[in-house]
């Protein structure tokens, strides 16, 4: 579905953040990026939507070069209150991209119906972005991106800028929907724990000038569950894994 | 109530909310270069069009020559006194407004009653077009200094009264709760909390009204044929014919002090107000 | 206590409110008024005509008309409506030229830079100072006087768009162009409402330039207008004349803002909202 070749990024010619990173994601995975802060976990995300060219390194999506954001991917970011358009409402927002494709307005009528369902905001179409809860507004989002039927569904630090608890359901409905849609789910996030809970395999990357540190596979039992898999054993050896190789000071080793 | 934000603040020039990114001095040479590229493009453009003849050049002379009038005026001291007099009616009328309307601005702010009952009738007055009380300064005070002064005072102290309300009283609760519970009374809030957070707003209340005066006394100068004042030095070379390029050089001296007006304004309240943009870019 | 008694409790309670909040909102004004009437007729100084004086005149003046037309007398038609409708032509050119031109400024941060320093010159250009050129290019006639509304009054709202055109959040640009939305249907769909506030904002400041201008230039040179009317007034030292025009323009500037406001609001009404949440989260 996606390989990352060499991916490699200077913001200017002094400023290497990501020196060499390299990974693939097979279809229908869910696969976690994680690392220290400014590693470019951000910078690498975006151009694996298309919107930033990196300064060097190949991105394929579905066997062909990324070139300006291609088609079949969707992405959710952090800042949910400034990516939905507060001047229209729930179902405004969620259609806007539906409109730009070749599908009928029954269809996309019954898409937006559909991807509301799945994020369990049936009755809050005609609402108003600014009208919901922050997780509320995550999901209109989350929803969005459901609606516009990606393959890969990108998303950078979306639970971030919301509460704890709020957080936890957001996670489950996430994986419920890798179930449910069938896509492969690429997530960046600061939190290991919730790398740990949600992915298949997590890329934990070092400080800049970043490269891949480890991949470590997640075969924890799915379905998961907050308490019961927190608690497992095996959940807290991979989290405690992790954790070292990014706090470890040598972590900062470059490889050309 | 309308929005005072520096957002809405139509006197702001823009690029003021970038962020501060890259050394200082660089972004200063390459902001004054591109200031003068745009200046000189503008100009080529008009000397373009100017040459094209579309109007007679009895009406329209070419821009050079406008420039080069421009030059001579500021050269010729009959008119710098000119300048000079528009200058001091303007300032004089700008401090007295200042000095009117931030004391009772202030006031009436931090009185939540006499907020509420005046509001509205500021709300009233607001709109009225200065200017149309020019025949009636006229009338009660001729056509001298005096005239002009009361007027550009009338018309600059709306927006800094407004101004300065606003900025006293619509201030951050959090700001005022917190200092309550740290056990301040109410005339330690106003002066520690209040009136801060309110000098932002009413420098942009200064800065409006700055440019509504110059509006204003050209406007006196040029209706009552005053003796002195750039106002009344285009009327004068507009009624004695074939001196367009004389008319079209006091306007564009006019426009030009107006411009360095506003942004010296706007320099000064970046300075000492540069956080407020600095929030709105993070945001 | 009987319920009856409770209900009566409560509409007055509510009477009295209403009663309180009128007396805050205009007693002032009120109050105001009644003091300006008792000083011009203890003073009689003519410069100062009292209130009810001004309103008999203005009486006179304008609804001294044949009821067919709704009372209004010709002054009206004569001087009222012309200035009203050059005012309002003038300003929706400037709306009409201003909008466009500053979204496509706007989407070129390079243009947008260059054009900055003429556009800050053209609009510092008091209105008063341009009249003088205006008629001798244009003449005296409603062709001038529109188009120096309209050149006076479109820098508000140019720099505005530019400026709002310029600040569209990131993010938004960001999600539109993840989402492969094309290039025109941005501009219709995300650059236009996010600008929307400050080009709002702009039109408001316009429209209250474009009301000096039209005053300023029916002060110079014209035949009919309310500015005329005053400039007439004072020439024949008809002080109450002056003054129903003075309280007509402001009724004019104050009606024309509120009817403003109010088309902004239904407009906007999503950026109130989004806005006030934002500063209560």
């Amino acid at each position: 579905m996606l390989a990352v070749e060499r991916f490699h990024h200077a913001y200017t010619p002094e400023q290497l953040v990501a020196a060499n990173i390299s990974f693939d994601v097979k279809a229908g995975e869910i696969v976690s990026i994680v690392g220290p802060s400014g590693c470019g976990k951000t910078t690498l995300l975006k151009s694996l939507a298309g919107l930033i060219k990196p300064t060097g390194g190949t991105i394929r999506f579905q066997g062909k070069v990324v070139q300006g954001v291609p088609d079949g991917l969707a992405i959710v970011f952090q800042e949910y209150g400034r990516s939905l358009l507060p001047w229209t409402t729930v179902n405004g927002n969620i259609e806007l991209p539906l409109r730009y494709q070749s599908i009928t307005p029954d269809e996309c009528r019954r898409r937006v119906a559909e991807s509301l369902q799945a994020v369990d905001l049936s009755g809050f179409g005609e609402r108003y972005p600014w009208q919901l809860s922050g997780g509320m507004q995550q999901r209109v989002a989350i929803a969005r991106a459901l609606a516009y039927q990606p393959k890969l569904l990108l998303m950078d630090e979306p639970f971030a800028s919301v509460d704890a608890q709020t957080r936890a359901d957001l996670e489950d409905l996430v994986a419920a929907v890798r179930d449910q849609f069938e896509i492969t789910i690429v997530l960046v996030t600061h939190d290991i724990d919730e790398s740990v809970y949600l992915s298949d395999r997590v890329i934990v990357l070092s400080r800049p000038p970043s490269t891949v540190l480890a991949q470590v596979d997640i075969d924890i039992s799915r379905p998961r569950d907050q308490i019961k898999t927190r608690a497992m054993q095996q959940f807290v050896e991979k989290r405690s894994e992790i954790a070292q190789m990014i706090r470890r000071p040598s972590g900062s080793e470059t490889h050309p | 109530m309308s929005d005072l934000s520096g957002a809405a603040d139509p006197r702001a020039g823009f690029g003021q909310a970038r962020s501060f990114a890259g050394p200082y001095l660089l972004s200063l040479a390459a902001t004054a270069f591109r200031v003068v590229l745009g200046i000189f493009i503008f100009f080529l453009i008009l000397e373009l069009v100017t040459r094209l003849e579309l109007v007679p050049p009895i009406y329209l002379p070419r821009a050079s020559t406008v420039v080069r009038r421009m030059v001579e005026l500021l050269q010729d001291p009959k008119f710098l006194s000119h300048v000079v007099a528009t200058l001091y009616a303007w300032g004089v009328g700008l401090v007295l407004a200042t000095l009117i309307s931030v004391p009772i601005g202030i006031l009436i702010g931090t009185s939540e009653l006499a907020y509420k009952m005046t509001s509205p009738l500021i709300e009233f007055m607001r709109p009225i077009p200065s200017v149309a009380l020019i025949p009636l300064g006229i009338l009660l005070w001729g056509q001298g200094f005096s005239m002009k002064i009361i007027l550009v005072a009338y018309a600059a102290t709306w927006p800094i009264l407004f101004n300065t309300l606003y900025g006293v009283h619509d201030i951050d609760p959090i700001a005022v709760q917190t200092a309550r519970c740290f056990g301040l009374k109410q005339a330690a809030i106003v002066r520690r909390i209040s009136l801060p957070s309110a000098v932002p707003f009413i420098f942009t209340g200064i800065r409006i009204s700055a440019a509504i005066a110059l509006i204003v006394v050209i406007g006196a100068e040029l209706l009552a044929s005053a003796d002195s004042g750039i106002g009344s030095y285009i009327l004068f070379v507009s009624s004695n014919g074939g001196q367009m390029d004389s008319v079209l050089a006091g306007a564009a001296i006019a426009g030009i002090i107006g411009a360095l007006i506003n942004s010296a304004l706007g320099l000064i309240d970046r300075r000492l107000f540069g956080w407020r943009y600095l929030g709105a870019t993070l945001s | 206590m009987s319920t009856e008694g409770i209900g009566i409790d409560r509409r007055y309670a509510r009477a009295f409110s209403a009663i309180q909040s009128f007396a805050v909102r205009y007693g002032l004004g009120i109050a105001l008024v009644i003091v300006w009437e008792y000083a011009a007729r203890k003073a009689g100084s003519i410069f100062f005509p009292p209130p009810s004086e001004i309103l008999h005149r203005a009486a006179t003046l304008w609804l001294s008309g044949p009821p067919q037309r709704l009372f209004l007398s010709d002054s009206v038609f004569q001087d009222v409506i012309p200035s009203l409708l050059r005012l309002m032509g003038g300003w929706a050119l400037a709306v009409l030229i201003g909008v466009p031109l500053g979204i496509l400024i706007g989407r070129s941060r390079n243009l947008s830079d260059l054009v900055n320093p003429a556009l800050q010159f053209l609009r510092a250009i008091p209105g008063p100072a341009l009249i003088p050129i205006f008629i001798i290019l244009l003449g005296t006639e409603s062709t001038m006087r529109v188009t120096l509304i309209a050149f006076g009054s479109v820098w508000p709202i140019l720099l505005n768009t530019i400026e709002g055109t310029r600040t569209v959040d990131p993010v938004q640009l960001d999600t539109v162009q993840a989402f492969r939305i094309p290039r025109h249907a941005q501009l219709w769909r995300i650059v236009l409402p996010a600008a929307l506030p400050k080009i709002f904002a702009g039109m408001r400041v316009s429209l209250a330039l474009a009301v000096i201008l039209m005053v300023v230039s029916e002060l110079v040179a014209s035949t009919n207008g309310i500015g005329y009317r005053i400039q007439n007034a004072q020439i024949m030292f008809l002080l109450t004349d002056m003054w129903c025009g003075i309280v007509l323009l402001a009724l004019i500037g104050y009606t024309l803002n509120w009817l403003f406001l109010k088309f902004e609001g239904r407009l906007l009404g999503w950026h109130r909202g989004a806005r006030g949440r934002a500063a209560t989260s």
